[in-house]
């Protein structure tokens, strides 16, 4: 079972970091209170837009403090040329992505917690209804959106001009996964069973197996020497 | 000659596109031997010692560990080879426990705590296993990256400019290591632009410039101003 | 030029000229819209060899990362660049088809915008392959945004046709519903067989011109 340990392992090790640091979640922190003073601003006081936009929003808020902390996925492996000891880690390497996946998951996961609670106090704004279906599209989408953007995160972190291909790569690819996360938070905000979303869902999950499958596959071309 | 020498480099020849960095070069390194590459900035130390670490693969020509094709058996040259380069491969928000145990577990390296401490105890690290990296010295840095080679116990060990950034101290330390890491029967290859420190624990002397190899022979003998005037003959005629 | 490519370019031309000829001599005038419904025959064509491309790129990509053969990465690459090169016609001729149509240069159809996507998508691709200075590594790293790019392509196409039509009411005029008259199936098919032979012209060429280019840099 060393695989699934050496996947832990770097779970754990970018877990502890982060905590330890608290760079990463203090930044998107601060870039969600800003994300929502400039919704507030753009979209005035007209609560019915803003009911009616409140999914897309959600999940722009999401996507762009995703862009932020996927961007810095690898940034604590290019200090001290860490990058070149996971190049030289024996055996499949496919583990190091999942952990990675695993990670910025979970760290992407707190910061829309925390944005959806902003939104719910600064909005005044329902969200809790049903919070196990949102759980679960939020989940699948957040999925989708991590899997990419480990890879690409991978791919882009040591050609230059890496801050403007990142997002430029991964955001178009990441449009099914948009749409399918918007429509379907837009139906568990209007109080509709997940059934009715489950087409959305299906591509979702289609899209996160894909995703992931292609990750596990090619991540040892990405980090090979 | 043992028939599966610890580094065997034969015709390596690297080029960048247009640009070659090593042309024809040739060496070898026995066991509980240590060879020192010198040479001026640009000569292709780094990348004799990148392809020999599989890092970079050789536009023509073989390198060899332990009788091990390092562009070929990838896997195996890494298993048998301890480097040493210039970044530490140190996270610097965990503790050298923490860190060694991160690349213990991906190397698939003893992770016990017995064996974590026993390897930080070795390089004078055990006091400070639970603080932060962050706050270390680069000499600190240094030796818990030595640290996690200790744990791997290699057969080969490539070191890129170690003794850069060291004082006097951490300088002494480190050759003491090494030489008992060659009484052990471990073969070394370091790159080095100093002739004082640098080559104390040099057996052979080998002069790299504008990837060729200009000089190759045992240190016995030779005063560090007999290496000096050496270096100068070569170095600075040579490309 | 070798004598394949030669070969093919002869064929292309031809095939072009038979097309034209189709879709503006032998295909009838459609009822409708006039004339302007013709450029169908370049739009439609257009759009389909970029599939054909972009399938190329995908196949081409897998062998790259099972083999390392260098060819296989120059295919990719080319075709790479003729598929953008016909999505961009694609998107021209639909917006020139529009105009007169719909009254609108753009509109985010189904169609129209998960076509976009694709059309940047892939220029993303070429983007990263201009990026990386080494050639080893921008092959390695192209062939698997080829591979994940190919396989979000549909991804695409479903999420953008299910999120535009499942909520809305069908858009008036949707050009490009294919009479069934097979005079236009015919010149659809003479142009389409030309646009392939365009294809492979255009990405011989390509191939060989980055061949070339490398023994010059090498």
């Amino acid at each position: 079972m060393t695989y699934a340990r050496r996947t832990w392992i770097v779970l754990w090790k970018d877990l502890l970091s982060e905590r330890r640091s608290k760079e990463t979640l203090n930044a998107l922190f601060f870039f969600a209170l800003l994300l929502l003073f400039l919704f507030q601003f753009a979209l005035g006081a007209d609560r019915e837009r803003l009911t009616a936009a409140l999914p897309g929003l959600l999940w722009l808020g999401f996507i762009l403090s995703g862009l932020v902390g996927l961007g810095r996925a690898f940034l604590a492996e290019r200090e001290n040329d860490c990058w070149e000891g996971l190049l030289l880690v024996p055996g499949d390497k496919s583990a190091i992505y999942l952990g990675k996946v695993a990670g910025n998951l979970i760290l992407m996961l707190l910061v829309e917690a925390i944005l959806l609670v902003l939104f719910a106090v600064f909005f005044d704004i329902d969200l809790g209804a049903h919070p196990i279906r949102l759980i679960v599209v939020i989940g699948l989408g957040t999925l989708g959106f991590a899997a990419v953007g480990t890879l690409f995160a991978a791919m882009t972190a040591h050609v230059r001009a890496r801050e403007v291909l990142f997002p430029v790569l991964l955001l178009p690819v990441q449009v099914p996964v948009l749409l399918g996360a918007v429509k379907a938070t837009e139906a568990v905000l209007l109080g509709e069973p997940l059934g009715a979303v489950g087409h959305w869902l299906g591509l979702l999950a289609a899209a996160d197996t894909i995703y992931l499958t292609v990750g596990v596959l090619t991540f040892d071309a990405i980090l090979e020497a | 000659m043992a028939a599966n020498p610890p580094i065997q480099v034969i015709g390596l020849r690297k080029a960048f596109g247009a640009h070659v960095v090593l042309d024809d070069v040739s060496l070898e390194v026995r066991p509980g031997e240590a060879v020192a590459l010198v040479g001026p900035n640009g000569a292709g130390k780094t990348t004799v010692l990148r392809i020999l670490a599989t890092l970079l693969r050789p536009s023509r020509g073989t390198a060899r560990v332990a009788g091990y094709d390092c562009a070929q058996e990838t896997e195996r040259v890494r298993a048998h080879v301890g480097l040493l380069a210039h970044g530490t491969w140190v996270y610097e928000d965990l503790t050298p426990l923490e860190n060694l145990k991160f690349w213990a577990t991906l190397g698939g390296l003893p992770r016990g705590l017995d064996a974590l401490h026993g390897a930080l105890a070795a390089v004078d690290l055990d006091r400070v296993a639970d603080e932060r990296v962050r706050t270390f010295s680069l000499g600190m840095k240094r030796r818990l990256a030595l640290a996690r080679v200790v744990l791997a116990r290699p057969p080969v060990l490539l070191l890129d400019e170690p003794h850069a950034g060291l004082d006097q101290r951490a300088g002494k330390w480190l050759d003491g290591h090494l030489g008992g890491f060659k009484a052990a029967g471990g073969a070394i290859l370091m790159t080095t632009h100093s002739f004082g420190r640098g080559l104390g624990v040099a057996d052979r002397i080998a002069i790299l410039t504008a990837g060729r190899l200009a000089f190759d022979a045992p240190l016995h003998g030779l005063t560090p101003d007999d290496v000096r005037r050496l270096y100068e003959l070569h170095a600075e005629n040579g490309g | 030029m070798t004598s394949r490519e030669r070969a093919l370019g002869w064929l292309a031309g031809l095939g072009l000229t038979a097309g034209l000829v189709m879709a503006f001599g032998v295909a009838p005038r459609e009822a409708t819209q006039g004339n302007v419904q013709r450029i169908m025959y370049l739009h439609v064509p257009a759009i389909l060899v970029a599939y054909l491309a972009f399938g190329v790129v995908l196949v081409a990509s897998v062998i790259y990362l099972w083999g390392r053969a260098a060819g296989a990465d120059r295919l990719a690459h080319a075709s790479a660049e003729v598929g953008v090169v016909f999505t961009g016609i694609n998107i021209a001729t639909g917006a020139i088809w529009g105009k007169p149509t719909w009254g609108t240069w753009w509109t985010w159809d189904a169609r129209l915008t998960s076509v976009s996507i694709m059309f940047v998508i892939y220029l993303g691709y070429l983007l990263l392959r201009a990026m990386i200075e080494d050639r080893e590594r921008a092959a390695r790293f192209a062939a698997v945004l080829g591979i994940v790019a190919a396989l979000d392509i549909p991804l695409v196409h479903f999420s953008v046709y299910w999120w535009r039509t499942l909520h809305q009411p069908p858009t008036l005029l949707r050009p490009g519903s294919p009479p069934m008259d097979p005079t236009f199936v015919l010149a659809l098919m003479v142009n389409l067989v030309a646009f392939v032979l365009l294809y492979g012209y255009f990405t011989a060429k390509r191939v060989r011109l980055l061949r070339q280019e490398e023994e010059v840099f090498a």
